[in-house]
């Protein structure tokens, strides 16, 4: 299916880009992020496991447990630091 | 008239006239609590030149509506305002408003605490200061999911 993923803060700053088109094959947002980190490079650096990465989903932080739909926004960043 | 509750903007804001118009929108008000977050020129031991505030344009917006809707059902309150900038900040300067109204104190004070606490772990911002040692993310604080946890809520930010 295919899918926006964004990035942001550290994460944004390590792939080099803050969105892109993603044909992917993962159905849920844990099997999407191992899929990026298996592009190695900067994906790797960026979203290895250990890593504190928050995901959201259609713009509503989500667990990485939950399913991909056909034209989803993903996001991946590390944890916010506002306020 | 109707306030926007969620101001998302580079520029400054000026707490009094916001107050003011949030007090002004319902006659029975009898309290506003109000808290302004700032930059500070220090942090973990570094000078703290400029900071460069990143967001994430539309969930920003949505999660703090999200949060505001949360506080109107948990606590007694007439109304809510919450303004963040981003981009380029230097010391001193505002970061972030928030601002509740209630008949009694009591509510107001809880409800601006509640969202702060909820903005800091479920808000997407992220800070950046440019340190003499060079540019460096700002870490998330344990403390800040320990906040938002005596409200009930799981933050798991860090």
């Amino acid at each position: 299916m295919k899918i926006t993923v964004k990035y942001f803060a550290s994460i944004r700053e390590l792939i080099g880009q803050g969105a892109e088109p993603v044909d992917t094959a993962a159905t849920t947002l844990q099997a999407l992020r191992d899929e990026l980190i298996a592009r190695g490079g900067a994906y790797d650096e960026a979203l290895a496991r250990g890593k504190a990465v928050r995901v959201a989903l259609n713009q509503v932080m989500s667990a990485e447990s939950v399913a991909l739909t056909d034209g989803a926004e993903v996001a991946f960043f590390p944890p916010v630091t506002g306020g | 008239m109707t306030i926007a509750r969620v101001a998302i903007q580079t520029h400054d804001f000026n707490v009094a006239d916001e107050i003011e118009a949030l007090r002004r929108a319902n006659r029975q008000v009898g309290a506003v609590c109000s808290f302004i977050g700032t930059v500070r020129d220090r942090n973990e031991g570094s000078d703290v030149r400029t900071m460069e505030l990143e967001h994430y344009p539309g969930m920003t917006e949505k999660s703090i509506e999200a949060m505001i809707d949360e506080a109107m059902r948990r606590f007694d309150i007439f109304g809510a305002r919450v303004i963040h900038r981003v981009g380029l900040l230097q010391p001193l300067d505002q970061i972030v408003l928030v601002a509740v109204t209630s008949a009694h104190r009591g509510e107001s004070f809880q409800a601006c605490e509640f969202l702060m606490d909820y903005l800091k772990t479920q808000a997407p911002f992220w800070k950046k200061e440019d340190t003499p040692e060079g540019a460096r993310w700002v870490d998330a604080r344990v403390s800040d999911d320990a906040a938002l946890a005596r409200w009930g809520i799981a933050a798991q930010n860090v």
